[in-house]
């Protein structure tokens, strides 16, 4: 038997940037000297949204998810001393991909390097923004309008470079099950590659040259049997799109490329440590396979759902990669399931349920339509209802959640949030908008403007965005005025929620109780309960606000689902307005402090105050007791799946402030003359 | 105190309106006491021809789920605040059956209605209908008119839903979505004739969204003629791309104005007042309640007499007047 050569291992990567360009450029070169092979860029929300870091929206958004950018100097910081013709660099960005590239090429011209052999991916999968993440900015056809902008633009530009990351791992996050995770990243890719074979500065002979460059980015969840399943899955449906769709025959250009971030949705705040071994294992799912093996990866930290991890944590991400590419025997064999009937049969099920699946979606007009029309949406807020359910009935097994719970005390977490989470300094927000304001009053304002004239008049005319976003970039236009100029033109956007439509309220035990008493306390205060459900700021993550919205309708309040990014004044209008009796605040951004403390002083000065607000998210513990200390009543973190127990102690919250003697009058009429 | 929450209400005071609307839908004995005064209070002045919230325009907009009336809402919104009207919108969805629940997703789509002082929504469950729907609908009508310039009442569905809207507004709006059936249903059901404006939805769908407009003139003109001579228009709009938004803006204005040169919206008000009550009559009483009084058209008759009173006032003699009766 002959030794096959040892596969190369995968890029290994870490996603990674806060606070500002200089601190995340110094944990990048970090990060390469501990073996990383490839720089995954995270960015801050403003910069995700298109907010320059003074917006009103950005307020205590800055810094914190990841790395402000605001213009080419930010830029050129990031990546100072990492020569960008040696590097492969991945950015997570998608409603403004196309102005961080045009930054990227800018600051490679600035170093020497010629953009043409930069190698690397913008994610740029808007669809995706749209039933999960919640970063898009435009409409889908503009925004798709843009993606296919930046795709004829690279492809004879700058050949190495990923145009879009099509990403089903956004999918899983929001509940998706495995077909649905394969059908709509396809519907998605379709999308795309369709409004690119319909452009006319596209040649018909490009077009499987564009289909090579389309990669994916997955995601695996700890069932590492069905996920190596659904990678096969995806490289052969690939593979049939390609010859029978788009008559491509190159088998190079053929294959399925992609990357992966293991689940973040599985990992558990309850005994964090683990999530070490969750990843791990999740880690199999997309390697084991050898000819559906993932090509670049990241991995989630052990501990994210306590908060931001430090370097230690992002380091350990980092060892599991390295062990298992450089310790284990994983990459010296052909691939490991040839031959596998099992595999083989579970893989052809699920291509052949996808195929179903993406055919529904094409037959309602592809993934633009199925956004615009909430069908995909719906169904992925279906499947995650299910999944909450199963856990909070035990079905679903979560160790240390609800099951096996009792633990000796973890050393890791015993010197409370402080000793393990990051927290990005306070300054860096104050510092960022001080760096803004001296590159603003150093550039030529007839240069500017100039520039963003241009780009608006090349964009209305149907031109490709990039080259005038280019010069944008050279002339130091910002990243709220370049996206301003497209806000103009294309408008802005409000993707449906899916979560309006069905009735899926069958109670049983716990939940007909707090049902029973949300009648009670109803008819005790007159009307029925009535809540509002909101995200401030920026972060789009919808899923967690989305099922507590589904489940407190459910239990039988009235629920105003006032969706995402919101301003705290915002949400005080709408409390006031819609005469809530309480107010539920999803964030997982980081920035709950100052944007929950807004919304509580807001609330004051509105003279509605005395209303109750419920904060869930990411939210360290100490933070927990600040806003707790400020006034919020209760403070949910991931720790806290059942949900039927929330409602119950939401409810108790409502009845105690709405029946208390104490409580302003819920009516001017309660001491009217004429009451009897 | 409901004096001055009606003064306050004149006035534009937005947490005046907040307060108000939570008092029309409290159920409580007192409250539902107070409310009928704050009511009789904006209705009394609304008779008088000089008062300001006579003026309001309210307009209703119904149509299928899916045919984006919130989107359209939203545009008409943004168009109306170009010409500096302030507007109330009140937006009805269905309640659920099992938990009595409801989500009230319209803020969603309505994106100007927090940050735009001269806008205000409240959104409203539909409940179990048995006089919640209708009395605090009619109630939010009345409330907001007195503080904004145009009223907007949204609710869903094809059927029942314009019957009960008809009678609290002066202009309704029917929003088709192309492609569908809903004006073929529309026009089965015999409800074409309660529109004064047809709105085609989605006309960025193309063929289609005109092939349901030609449908609905079709139907149009097999029917009577509408009071002051005016003529439903069936418009073509895209809520997506903010195309025929200003069109439909001026139809409510000239739908309006046709109303007021024929004197038809005197007419309008009183029939919808007379109407309401009679529903709200029939709903709680059923058919031999009506009977006690002398029949339908002998309550119509009554409440002709009546103009100078407020609805909830007449209602709660009426009612007095049946359970009465039946007791008796």
């Amino acid at each position: 038997m002959t030794t096959p050569k040892k596969d190369r291992p995968w890029v290994i990567r870490t996603y990674s940037g806060h606070s500002s360009a200089a601190k995340s450029n110094e944990l990048y070169r970090t990060n390469l000297a501990k073996g990383q092979t490839g720089l995954s860029v995270a960015f801050d929300l403003p910069t995700q949204t298109g907010y320059d870091s003074d917006h009103p929206l950005a307020r205590g958004e800055v810094g914190k998810v990841g790395v402000p950018i605001s213009h080419i100097d930010d830029m050129s910081t990031l990546f100072e001393s990492i020569p960008l013709d040696q590097m492969n660099t991945s950015m997570t960005i998608n409603a403004t991909s196309n102005w961080l590239l045009a930054l990227l090429i800018s600051v490679a011209e600035r170093q020497g390097v010629s953009p043409s052999v930069l190698k690397g991916t913008t994610q740029n999968d808007i669809i995706k923004e749209y039933l999960s993440r919640g970063t898009y900015v435009f409409p889908p056809e503009a925004s798709v309008r843009m993606t296919a902008d930046m795709i004829a633009y690279t492809v004879d530009a700058i050949p190495g470079w990923n145009p879009v990351n099509v990403c089903s791992y956004h999918l899983q996050e929001a509940g998706a099950t495995p077909v649905q995770e394969i059908a709509y990243a396809m519907a998605t890719a379709l999308a795309l590659l369709d409004a690119v074979a319909a452009r006319d500065d596209v040649a018909p002979e490009t077009i499987p040259r564009v289909f090579g460059r389309i990669s994916f980015f997955l995601n695996s969840s700890i069932r590492f049997v069905e996920e190596t399943c659904k990678c096969r899955a995806m490289t052969a449906l690939w593979e049939e799109i390609g010859r029978n769709r788009y008559g491509i025959t190159d088998a190079k250009l053929l294959r399925f490329r992609y990357g992966v971030q293991v689940n973040s949705l599985g990992l558990t705040e309850a005994q964090p440590e683990n999530n070490a071994i969750r990843i791990a294992l999740e880690t199999l799912g997309v390697t084991l396979s050898k000819s559906a093996r993932a090509r670049a990866m990241q991995l989630p930290a052990w501990n994210e759902a306590l908060g931001l991890p430090r370097p230690w944590d992002q380091q350990w991400s980092l060892r599991i990669q390295q062990i298992l590419a450089y310790e284990t025997d994983l990459l010296e064999y052909p691939d490991i399931f040839e031959g596998s009937i099992v595999i083989e049969e579970r893989t052809a099920q699920l291509v052949q349920e996808s195929r179903a699946e993406l055919q529904k979606v094409l037959d309602m007009g592809g993934a633009v339509a199925a956004v615009e029309n909430a069908y995909m949406k719906q169904q992925l807020v279906e499947s995650h209802t299910r999944r909450v359910r199963d856990i909070e009935s035990g079905e679903q097994m979560l160790v240390g959640v609800n099951a096996f719970t009792e633990g000796e005390e973890s050393p890791l977490t015993a010197g409370g949030s402080q000793d393990s989470i990051l927290s990005v300094d306070a300054s860096a927000e104050t510092e960022q908008i001080e760096r803004l304001n001296a590159f603003r009053a150093k550039r030529s304002d007839a240069e500017v403007a100039g520039a963003l004239q241009n780009l608006h008049d090349v964009v209305t005319s149907g031109g490709n965005a990039l080259p005038p976003s280019i010069r944008a970039a050279k002339a130091g236009v910002t990243t709220g005025e370049w996206t301003d100029v497209l806000r103009k033109i294309f408008g802005e956007y409000r993707a449906p929620t899916g979560i309006v439509i069905r009735d899926t309220g069958e109670a049983t035990g716990a939940t007909s109780d707090v049902r029973k008493r949300v009648d009670d306390v109803s008819s005790e205060i007159g009307r029925r309960v009535k809540l509002l459900v909101g995200k401030p700021g920026l972060d789009g993550h919808s899923n967690g606000a989305e099922q507590i919205a589904v489940k407190a309708r459910d239990v039988g309040m009235e629920v105003v689902y006032e969706g995402i990014r919101l301003t705290p004044a915002e949400v005080v209008a709408s409390a006031r307005d819609e005469g809530v009796h309480a107010i539920g605040l999803s964030i997982l951004s980081g920035s709950h402090c100052v944007l929950v403390i807004d919304v509580l002083e807001g609330l004051k000065q509105a003279g509605i105050g005395h209303l109750p607000v419920i904060v869930g998210g990411i939210i360290p513990e100490d933070d927990a007791a600040t806003l707790r200390a400020a006034g919020v009543r209760h403070v949910y973190t991931p720790r806290d799946y059942d949900l039927t127990r929330i409602m119950a102690e939401i409810i108790e919250t409502i009845a105690e402030v709405h029946t208390s003697s104490d409580a302003p009058p819920a009516a001017t009429a309660a001491d009217s003359p004429n009451a009897h | 105190m409901p004096i001055e929450l009606a003064d306050r209400l004149r006035a534009s005071d937005r947490a005046a309106v907040a307060e108000a609307l939570n008092l029309i839908e409290d159920e409580r004995p007192a409250q539902r006491e107070s409310a009928d005064l704050l009511l009789a209070e904006l209705e009394g002045r609304d008779r008088d021809a000089t008062d300001s919230s006579r003026a309001a325009l309210r307009v209703g907009i119904t149509g299928a789920p899916g045919a984006g009336k919130s989107s359209l809402i939203d545009a008409l919104v943004r168009e109306l605040r170009r010409t500096d009207c302030t507007v109330g919108i009140v937006a009805v969805d269905p309640s659920s059956q099992k938990s009595g629940g409801a989500l009230l997703g319209d803020r969603l789509r309505v994106r100007s209605a927090s940050n735009d002082p001269g806008v205000f929504l409240r959104s409203m469950a539909a409940r179990d209908r048995l006089g919640g729907l209708s009395r605090t609908t009619r109630a939010a009508v009345e409330i907001l008119a007195a503080a904004f310039d145009v009223v907007l009442v949204e609710t869903v569905g094809v059927g029942q839903s314009e019957a009960e809207i008809v009678n609290l507004v002066h202009t309704l709006v029917f929003v088709a979505q192309p492609g569908t059936g809903d004006s073929v249903q529309f026009m089965k059901a015999g409800l074409i004739e309660m529109p004064d404006i047809f709105v085609v939805n989605k006309s960025d769908a193309g063929p289609a969204a005109e092939r349901t407009q030609s449908e609905l003139l079709g139907g149009l003109g097999l029917v009577d003629p509408k009071p002051g001579a005016w003529t439903p228009p069936a418009l073509l709009a895209s809520a997506r791309d903010s195309v025929g938004i200003e069109a439909i803006t001026q139809a409510l204005f000239a739908h309006r104005e046709s109303l007021e040169a024929s004197d038809a919206l005197t007419t309008r008000i009183d029939r919808g007042r007379t109407e309401w009550i009679l529903a709200s009559l029939t709903e709680r009483y059923g058919s031999h309640g009506i009977e006690t009084l002398g029949g339908r058209e002998a309550v119509r008759q009554t409440l002709r007499a009546e103009t100078k009173q407020a609805v909830p006032v007449l209602l709660r003699k009426l009612s007095g007047a049946i359970e009465a009766k039946l007791g008796g």
